[in-house]
């Protein structure tokens, strides 16, 4: 071992042979890490630049304002678009507000005893079943059990069932990152749990919540099977530019429902509809995902500790 | 000796978190409008005792308390008590400073807001209020211009100043204090003291603390504790110059370990 007494001072601090070897393996992960993520990025890019080619032909407000025609060979996608709207919006209405206050109570009220353990433990396990299960679920309980038919309505309860777990734990995140000592603060001064989540807990989580639960837009409009059985058909023709022309009784169109249809089932389709249909349902989510990030951006502003 | 000198009284005082008993038959007086100092070492029980006092231990989860303790003469665990109106008089400051993530006005009058009618405070009243508040710890003039700013992003000695401003409003009898200043530097922490001896008269003070010239400065009287029982309960000087107890002894010259 060299000291730095042993050396002359021109010689100190220079590169040895074990810090040329370790700067090397430092640069070789570096590089690694690098193609990895670009890995990453690339299939997303090629994704999207292919879809927009492939749909530019077809692609104008037109497209999304009118009606599948000539049995589903031309024309637009506005039917199935109004109709994921529906879905997802009903769905979200429905399992919003559950999810939260649900995650409310068993972040802020529930001690840690057997039954929230049951009760995290289901949701864990919740957000891990398969979607076509929701879907057996959907049809046996709304469908059938509880007499709403396939409709809108029935086809939003069984996405909000599926994406309820996913809401609680995200709402569960956006309170825990909330610092305990605010809530001993409040509690020492004679709040209460409930003025306490009001005035201190909820203003500093929101925006992680509405995170949380906009995410799940994208993954309500983007399943198929919870929704094939329960509410949504092939074909059905609407009032073009209504935004009203659904009823929730009514069985509706949907984007993916709709892509699958006419890539796998319907012969002869005029080539740039499959891929403006995509780029319909991608862009929509990718837009609210887009909002999200921008009221979470907002929200962040406004709160500082 | 006569309860009425007593804000605090503690008869056999008992405390399990779940199976580990953290406070073993702890008997003890604290004496009105003074400052009282609770030593010990690290889980020892001190802040465990001090959370007590205002049962806000209960909201940790699965504690059993057995025992009676007595605040300002009245039974806390009798039925008839309101947790929310106990806490407005037994006030707590923590180790780290915890202004609420609201503006310096708004954390004054958090706790008169969250036990007053919706509305009922004018906001004259609220102005006044605010001032005395900042004025009794000696931050009015610093803040009186920030009113509006973010509690959390004022420098740490005021915010633990501002912790305190924040429980008069509520016309507390006792203050207790976990560890005010360990966040401090050397300043702050003479500022809270200072703010403590000149406060204390009008509240009484219990402290728990590690740092025992800090006890030694402060209190006028003194416990220690050790692994969850009162060993030695003194006039501070007392306690330090001539502990009866041989742990007490141990610990105040710092023989313990």
């Amino acid at each position: 071992m060299n000291s730095s007494t042993d050396i002359s001072p021109e010689l100190m601090f220079t590169e040895t042979g074990i810090g040329r070897r370790n700067r090397f393996i430092e640069n070789v992960f570096k590089i690694f890490f690098f193609i990895m993520t670009c890995l990453m990025i690339l299939p997303l890019l090629l994704i999207i630049g292919y879809l927009f080619y492939k749909a530019l032909p077809v692609l104008s407000l037109d497209f999304l304002f009118s009606n599948p025609k000539d049995n589903m060979r031309g024309g637009g996608v506005w039917a199935p678009f109004l109709g994921t709207i529906y879905l997802v919006v009903v769905s979200l209405l429905v399992a919003a507000p559950i999810g939260v206050f649900a995650a409310v109570y068993l972040n802020e009220y529930a001690r840690d005893n057997w039954f929230t353990r049951i009760v995290n433990l289901a949701v864990v396990n919740l957000a891990g079943v398969p979607s076509i299960v929701h879907a057996l679920f959907g049809v046996g309980a709304f469908v059938l059990f509880a007499g709403l038919g396939e409709s809108i309505l029935a086809a939003s309860l069984t996405l909000a069932i599926m994406t309820l777990p996913v809401i609680i734990a995200s709402t569960t995140e956006a309170l825990k990152a909330v610092p305990m000592s605010f809530r001993e603060a409040c509690w020492n001064l004679g709040a209460t749990r409930w003025q306490t989540i009001r005035r201190i807990v909820l203003p500093n989580s929101i925006s992680g919540i509405l995170t949380g639960v906009i995410l799940q837009v994208s993954r309500a409009a983007g399943e198929t099977a919870p929704i094939m059985f329960t509410g949504a058909v092939f074909y059905k023709a609407i009032a073009e530019g209504n935004p009203l022309a659904y009823n929730i009784t009514d069985q509706c169109m949907a984007l993916s429902l709709h892509l699958y249809t006419i890539s796998t089932q319907v012969p002869d389709v005029t080539e740039g509809i499959p891929y403006g249909t995509a780029i319909v349902l991608v862009g929509s989510v990718l837009l609210v995902n887009a909002a999200a990030i921008i009221l979470r951006i907002y929200l962040r502003t406004r709160k500082r500790w | 000796m006569e309860t009425n000198n007593h804000s605090i009284e503690t008869q056999n005082l008992s405390l399990w978190y779940g199976d580990f008993q953290a406070l073993i038959d702890v008997s003890v007086n604290i004496p009105a409008g003074k400052i009282t100092s609770l030593i010990g070492p690290s889980g020892c029980g001190k802040t465990t005792l001090l959370r007590c006092f205002n049962r806000v231990n209960e909201r940790y989860g699965n504690v059993t308390t057995k025992g009676e303790i007595k605040i300002l003469g009245k039974n806390i665990y009798d039925p008839d008590v309101s947790l929310l109106e106990l806490r407005k008089t037994v006030g707590m400051v923590f180790q780290r400073p915890n202004p609420l993530p609201i503006s310096v006005y708004d954390n004054i009058l958090f706790g008169l807001r969250i036990h007053s009618p919706f509305g009922s405070l004018k906001r004259s009243q609220s102005d006044e209020i605010v001032e005395e508040a900042l004025t009794s710890v000696f931050l009015w003039d610093d803040l009186k211009d920030k009113l509006k700013t973010r509690a959390t992003s004022l420098q740490l000695e005021q915010q633990q100043k501002l912790c305190i401003a924040r429980l008069l409003p509520l016309k507390p009898q006792i203050i207790l204090m976990d560890e005010p200043c360990s966040a401090l530097d050397a300043k702050g922490t003479l500022a809270v003291e200072e703010l403590m001896s000149v406060l204390a008269g009008t509240y009484t003070f219990l402290i728990v603390t590690h740092n025992m010239a800090q006890a030694r400065r402060v209190s006028s009287e003194c416990i220690y504790m050790f692994l969850g029982e009162l060993i030695e309960h003194r006039e501070t000087q007392a306690l330090f110059e001539t502990p009866e107890h041989p742990k007490t002894a141990d610990y105040v010259q710092m023989r313990y370990g």
